[in-house]
């Protein structure tokens, strides 16, 4: 389990609180949303929950190791794989296999067991078909998701992924959302997602919105998504299906309030 | 008055074993109060087609004109073509966010005075206070925030043509919307050309929408128009439907019928879906 016990953090010490007495926590086998506006600390909560960032105040616990105990940082970064906004920011390699072959190198796999990752991982995004390809000839999209799958490759417990889908086409921002489902759900990975994209937030477990650095709201997406007045205050807008669900229900229609996608919608309607 | 690209075909690396084709045998005029869309899925040539109408790619074939001026070499008309590129804050290089903004018009042969006046004139239409905004250092800034300070750093140039490379990607929804009401704004004296992902947040105002496929035209025309072709633009890929046609398309895949166009509205939307279940459940009775 990775733990926030009353965390709090600013980066100068001059400067205000980016984050200020937050407590959640991250199961294997959960998927939570945290969402907020530009600027509310979103990014800030991302990096400490991998000792990138260690506490002010209060301790990230991962597993049982405290973040900001340079003995036990190594485990922790093993534990938890990071997946940040700008693609361009950890791509490293000259061609795509290898750029995600990269980390599973470095923990010293066996030849055969990288090669299966590595295909793995890149099949899971959709890039198959472009392993030799160098990443400098990708599109933006194509570079996010091999960073996505740079990560997949490690295997780690928890994956904390800084808006994974900020730079993606519809259809490459639904295929990231199913993965963060599939690697949660059905691998049993603790997965954070940090993201202001309403899409991603009828998927999760749990949603933790967060205001100028204060947690505001934690618990089930219907919670959220129902109330426009929070929805709001955390910088969301009612994602298009949930507007034509309120549209229905203004009309008599019974449909469900996290209507994450049109397919809900309809569902709903003809069932 | 117009930027037009006239049967334009670029390619990479020409010549070489790793030549490839981004655009070929593409058109568009865009004129001075419109706003023309750009759809396509990832690798289409969307921003190929941004930077060659910018006059930035050497053009294998076709022609790029602005108000009838090559837009590229010595005749070209500096400064009435005014190209966001995707994630423009990474370009920030100055002290502070206006002195940013006037790098621009100080370029184009602005006075410095002047060049800061049409800075802040410029934060102000992205909806950045210039007193509060233009002193800040560039790196302090939200991602919506500096979003809209690099945009507005080429309109601080007029431009006349305004082109640009997914605005809002990346943005929450405040941002989003100060991003649209710029781009609102800046209709008033320019032509607008977006390329996006997020079909919902500009097709309710666009004049024209181009969709690419492997860097060919694979649609051209107004937003109805679109609406008609939406579903085979879908099945080919070109096009992820916004969701609000996308219901509709569900419910006629599923064999209900709501009758007339796809749209784009809630409000049209919910009652064809109203009258569709209703006709549907009279049909059982």
């Amino acid at each position: 389990m990775i733990s926030f016990e009353s965390v709090s953090f600013r980066y100068r010490g001059d400067a205000p609180l980016a984050l200020e007495g937050v407590s959640l926590t991250l199961r294997q086998g959960e998927l939570v949303a945290v969402v907020g506006a530009n600027g509310s600390g979103k990014s800030t909560l991302a990096r400490l929950c991998d000792g990138l960032l260690v506490p002010t105040d209060g301790r990230v616990v991962v597993d049982g190791l405290d973040t900001a105990d340079p003995a036990s940082l190594w485990d922790v970064r093993s534990t938890v794989g990071m997946v940040f906004q700008d693609p361009d920011d950890q791509i490293v390699g000259t061609v795509v296999e290898e750029d995600c072959a990269f980390g599973p190198e470095n923990l010293g796999l066996p030849g055969a067991e990288i090669r299966q990752r590595v295909d793995q991982a890149l099949g899971a995004v959709g890039l198959d078909g472009l392993q030799r390809r160098e990443p400098h000839l990708l599109s933006e999209g194509q570079k996010q998701r091999l960073a996505v799958a740079g990560a997949l490759a490690m295997r780690p417990r928890y994956l904390v992924f800084d808006e994974p889908t900020a730079m993606l086409d519809p259809a490459g921002r639904r295929s990231v959302l199913e993965i963060t489902e599939r690697l949660a759900h059905a691998e049993g990975h603790g997965v954070l997602v940090v993201s202001h994209d309403t899409a991603g937030v009828s998927r999760a477990d749990r949603v933790v919105g967060i205001v100028a650095g204060r947690i505001v709201f934690d618990g089930p997406p219907e919670g959220l998504l129902g109330d426009p007045a929070l929805l709001a205050r955390v910088g969301l807008s009612l994602p298009p299906a949930a507007r034509l669900a309120a549209a229905l229900r203004d009309r008599g229609i019974d449909v469900p309030v996290a209507a994450a996608d049109a397919e809900s919608v309809v569902t709903a309607l003809w069932r | 008055m117009a930027l037009t690209l006239t049967q334009v075909a670029c390619e990479y690396a020409a010549g070489t074993s790793l030549a490839s084709v981004a655009l070929s045998d593409v058109s568009l005029t865009l004129e001075v109060g419109q706003l023309v869309v750009v759809l396509g899925s990832t690798g289409a040539g969307k921003t190929t087609l941004l930077r060659a109408a910018a006059g930035l790619l050497a053009l294998s074939r076709g022609t790029v004109d602005v108000d009838g001026r090559p837009a590229s070499g010595a005749r070209a008309r500096r400064g009435a073509v005014g190209l966001v590129f995707q994630r423009p804050e990474a370009q920030f290089f100055s002290l502070t966010v206006e002195e940013d903004c006037a790098f621009g018009p100080r370029n184009l042969g602005r006075r410095p005075a002047d060049a800061l006046d049409d800075a802040r004139g410029a934060l102000a239409a992205v909806g950045l206070d210039p007193d509060v905004f233009g002193p800040r250092e560039p790196w302090s800034l939200s991602g919506g925030e500096a979003r809209r300070a690099a945009l507005a750093g080429v309109l601080a140039m007029r431009p006349r043509y305004l082109l640009l490379d997914e605005p809002t990607a990346g943005l929450d929804a405040a941002g989003r919307d100060a991003v649209c009401a710029a781009v609102e704004r800046a209709r008033a004296d320019a032509g607008v050309l977006v390329v996006t992902h997020d079909a919902d947040v500009f097709l309710g105002g666009a004049d024209r929408v181009l969709v690419l496929r492997d860097g060919r035209t694979a649609f051209s025309g107004d937003v109805p128009a679109l609406l008609d072709a939406l579903p085979a633009l879908a099945e080919a890929g070109d096009v992820d439907p916004p969701e609000i046609p996308r219901a509709l398309m569900l419910a006629r895949r599923r064999g209900f019928a709501p009758g007339g166009a796809l749209t784009l509205d809630v409000e049209a939307a919910a009652d064809t879906l109203v009258a569709a279940r209703r006709a549907a459940a009279g049909g059982a009775r």
